[in-house]
């Protein structure tokens, strides 16, 4: 095979990310890069909606919602009127972690975009119409999420999971939760979590990090922490094994089967990975595609995933196929996990799942907003800037032994909770009936 | 499709323009009459490889739907030289990602790698052009994981479900009439001749054309494709698609009744493809309509009325045969779709009345324009935009994009309006939701 010339730079070398502070103390990651007259911001503030008070919940999110319908000198329509014209995107999401918001816009509208970023972050005024309006939307936003078989395992497999606590809930809360998140609530939100300490800004496109920190700090000048509010670590303890059974009229059945996993942090995240790689993550070249896909053709989507959060983490196994082969396939996922924890993975499978994971590496930031994304996160989690290019080696390092090691300890087939949302009357799940004949 | 991939989202927003201005795309055609699209793109330490054959579901008939989308699938079951799904394992292992998706048109092989090792891709993609094995024990569990897509995309989809059926209706002879993936009975009869017959006939390199774009040079990366490609011997072309679909004189309706939580309405009304020079206009009238939070449609019925939880607008300029211009509402809880209509057809009849104020015109002209620009992000993005160019006429159509979107005027908008916006000449589809079982 002749190259098609060239060795790679280093991630770093090329990316030449830098991280610096604000004056209001939000941290500024940026990546210089000239090809685009674009820039991506990507921000994220620390919280989200694991800071909703009991009753409240989806106030994290409604707040979130709320940022660019109304400030106070813009309305909401006004707003929208200003973006759309520059052709920009602006959103704002949220999680269980975070409030979230993405900005892109053309490099000439740099100076206007940070303007009116700088009134969604300082001056949003919360106008009463708006918030019943945003309300209906994040309730009509409930039941259209409902329509989703995937996404209704998804929401019961997360509640069995992570019973009591912000994970095991819709970031959105309930319609009723909704209803009962006042005015005063999402101002005090606002003022009080919405806090540049705790804010990330990943910066990437046509402009410099000189450029870009003075910009920021005149225009945030007046975003300022308030209160000495310290974050408090959230608790999660996993829920007991069950078997949850969703009636739907479906040709087929969407199963999630899993437990607990670990935080992004956990010093076996890295081993996990390519142990799940092998296992059900690696796509064609995993374990479960080949023997619950290409073997049986019971599935067209089935994959393995250890989802880390900062605090918390679970394993999840999901597929669907039809309703009457639901138990077989269910069946078979179970073999695969049992396998991989008693014989563990060959050389060659180790090998392979090293090779792919160093070598797509650099795929994970070809473009702007995946370079902005990658920066928040490494920052987010701690990682460090040196991160992207110590990848290759931490990967490098894993062993057979450290596979075989996480395999054992955080795949657990006597725990799984399992979630299959099916006509049921098709569905074979006897098995599932028994107790215990899992 | 052979993994999720978002390739209709792609079609609906890549409909936009360039940051530079030109896309300097360098182009050769090799003796076997394969074309080669090459984009020199260094932002980045990767390279996308596409191979495009001319060939979807709009070359098949009757009883055969799904043909093409089925051969894709079957295409990673190996050659003479690579085992059954061994393909995506050593792109996997040289530190890649692959794919591959079937449209109306067109079916697009490709992978994304390092510059280094992206040659390997090449190799591929010419033994599977011209040695695919296409049968085998495989077969039997191909069609049933084919079905089983089918059941994820559409049959436990109600939006898909229903835009399935509208299409249906809409299209009385085209093809379009007919699912890409295929109607459910048609995927179970298709036979593994069927699949050679389709292979032989239209995976041939005069029948294809490759698109790369990334961290190469131009002129290696040419050499490596004559040296592996070459070797693809020419075959007789393909019979065109001589269908026409005649005049619709008269509104249809398709209605569908599902289990589902929200009623779905759409509105696809015939339109000309990018070929045709109404095509910026008929650009600028769907982003005028629900381009962004403040695009009437989205203004009038999600926000003010508080009708539909979402909407938008399509035109799907890159269609080789009839396209279309498509709305679709997402139904707010306890409103009526009716409603939703009526507000839909209000926005229709205002924009068919009344040209564009000058503001309005620029706003959306300025969202075309970044949105071109942001699509350079990407070079997976790019690639599929001079595809999509290729496929319907030629890529050097792109480099006319954004100057054909400036030239537009509020009465060009205006006149397409009327001309294309008929009642006579819409499809409405409602999904009307069932009651939920118990749970």
């Amino acid at each position: 095979m002749t190259a098609i010339l060239g060795s790679q730079s280093s991630a770093q070398a090329r990316l030449t990310p830098s991280r610096t502070t604000l004056a209001n103390g939000a941290v500024v990651l940026t990546s210089e890069q000239r090809a685009l007259p674009m820039v991506t911001m990507s921000l994220m503030i620390a919280g989200g909606g694991r800071l909703d008070p009991a009753g409240r919940e989806g106030l994290a999110n409604l707040t979130a919602q709320l940022l660019t319908y109304g400030t106070k000198n813009h309305t909401a329509v006004q707003l929208g009127e200003a973006l759309d014209f520059l052709g920009a995107s602006l959103s704002a999401g949220c999680s269980e972690e975070a409030i979230t918001v993405n900005f892109t816009l053309l490099k000439k509208d740099l100076d206007e975009g940070l303007r009116l970023l700088a009134e969604v972050l300082t001056e949003a005024s919360f106008p009463p119409e708006e918030i019943e309006r945003r309300k209906q939307a994040v309730i009509a936003g409930i039941r259209a999420q409902d329509e989703q078989p995937g996404q209704v395992a998804e929401v019961k497999f997360l509640e069995a999971l992570f019973p009591k606590s912000p994970y095991g809930r819709r970031v959105e809360g309930t319609p009723e939760s909704v209803k009962s998140i006042a005015r005063a609530d999402l101002t005090a939100f606002y003022e009080n979590e919405l806090r540049p300490d705790r804010a990330i800004f990943a910066v990437v496109g046509d402009v410099s990090e000189k450029e870009i920190v003075e910009k920021l700090n005149a225009a945030l000048r007046s975003w300022q922490t308030k209160a000495a509010a310290k974050l408090s670590l959230p608790k999660v303890i996993p829920g007991s094994p069950t078997v949850i059974k969703i009636n739907r009229q479906l040709t087929q059945a969407n199963i999630i089967l899993g437990h607990d996993g670990v935080p992004r942090t956990h010093p076996d995240y890295y081993a996990i990975q390519v142990m799940n790689y092998i296992l059900g993550g690696g796509g064609f070249s995993s374990r479960m595609m080949e023997s619950i896909r290409n073997q049986r053709g019971f599935a067209y989507s089935v994959y393995s995933q250890f989802d880390p959060r900062k605090y918390a983490g679970s394993f999840q196994v999901v597929m669907q196929t039809k309703n009457e082969s639901a138990g077989e396939a269910i069946k078979i996922a179970l073999a695969d996990i049992r396998e991989i924890r008693e014989q563990g993975v060959t050389e060659t499978e180790l090998n392979e799942a090293k090779d792919y994971l160093i070598g797509s590496f650099p795929l994970r930031f070809d473009t702007n907003r995946k370079v902005a994304a990658v920066l928040s996160q490494v920052e987010f989690y701690g990682l460090g800037l040196d991160y992207l290019d110590r990848y290759p080696e931490i990967i490098r390092k894993i062993t057979r032994e450290d596979v075989l090691r996480a395999a054992k300890n955080y795949l657990h087939p006597e725990k799984l909770i399992v979630v299959v949302v099916a006509d049921q009357s098709k569905a074979a799940l006897q098995a599932l009936d028994s107790g215990g004949g899992l | 499709m052979r993994l999720l991939v978002f390739v209709a989202l792609f079609l609906a927003a890549a409909a936009a323009p360039a940051a530079a201005q030109n896309f300097p795309v360098k182009e050769a055609i090799l003796d076997n009459g394969l074309k080669v699209l090459l984009l020199e793109d260094h932002k980045s330490a990767a390279v996308t490889f596409q191979v495009w054959y001319r060939v979807g579901s709009r070359n098949e008939i009757d009883g055969k739907s799904g043909l093409s989308h089925f051969l894709e699938h079957m295409m990673f079951k190996g050659t003479p030289n690579v085992k059954p799904e061994e393909y995506a394992k050593i792109i996997a292992r040289n530190g890649g990602n692959s794919n591959a998706f079937t449209s109306y048109d067109y079916t697009v092989y490709f992978a994304t790698m390092s510059r280094d090792k992206i040659g390997i891709e090449v190799e591929l993609e010419a033994d599977r052009m011209a040695n695919a094995i296409l049968d085998g024990p495989t077969f039997e569990n191909e069609k049933a994981v084919v079905m089983e897509e089918r059941r994820l995309r559409t049959d436990d989809n109600p939006d898909q479900a229903l835009a399935e059926i509208a299409n249906a209706v809409m299209y009385m002879v085209y093809p379009y009439r007919r699912p890409v993936i295929g109607w459910m009975s048609d995927i179970l009869n298709l036979t593994r001749d069927d699949l050679v017959q389709h292979y032989k006939t239209y995976y041939s390199p005069n029948n294809a054309f490759i698109v790369a774009v990334g961290d190469f040079s131009s002129d290696e990366m040419l050499a490596k494709i004559k040296q592996e490609f070459g070797k693809v011997a020419r075959r007789s072309d393909p019979p065109a698609v001589k269908l026409e679909e005649p005049p619709q004189q008269g509104e249809r309706r398709a209605a569908l009744k599902k289990e589902a939580e929200l009623p779905l309405l759409s509105a696809y009304y015939h339109a000309p493809n990018l070929l045709n020079r109404d095509a910026f206009a008929l650009d600028l009238l769907s982003t005028i309509l629900a381009g962004g939070r403040s695009s009437r449609l989205h203004h009038d019925l999600v926000y003010e009325k508080q009708i539909a939880t979402a909407v938008d607008a399509d035109y799907e300029g890159y269609m080789i045969g009839p396209s279309m211009v498509g709305m679709t509402a997402q139904v707010m809880p306890e409103k009526e779709p009716a409603e939703v209509q009526r507000a839909i057809e209000a926005a229709v009849e205002k924009i068919k009345s009344e040209p564009v104020g000058d503001r309005e015109l620029q706003k959306a002209k300025n969202q075309v324009e970044a949105a071109f620009v942001f699509g350079q992000d990407s070079i997976f993005g790019q690639a599929l935009r001079i595809g999509q160019f290729e496929s319907l006429s030629k890529w050097q159509l792109i480099n006319d994009y954004l100057p054909g979107i400036r030239a537009v005027t509020a009465q060009d908008v205006l006149r397409v309006a009327k001309k294309y916006l008929q009642p006579d000449q819409r499809t409405i589809g409602v999904l009307i939701p069932t009651k939920e079982s118990d749970s």
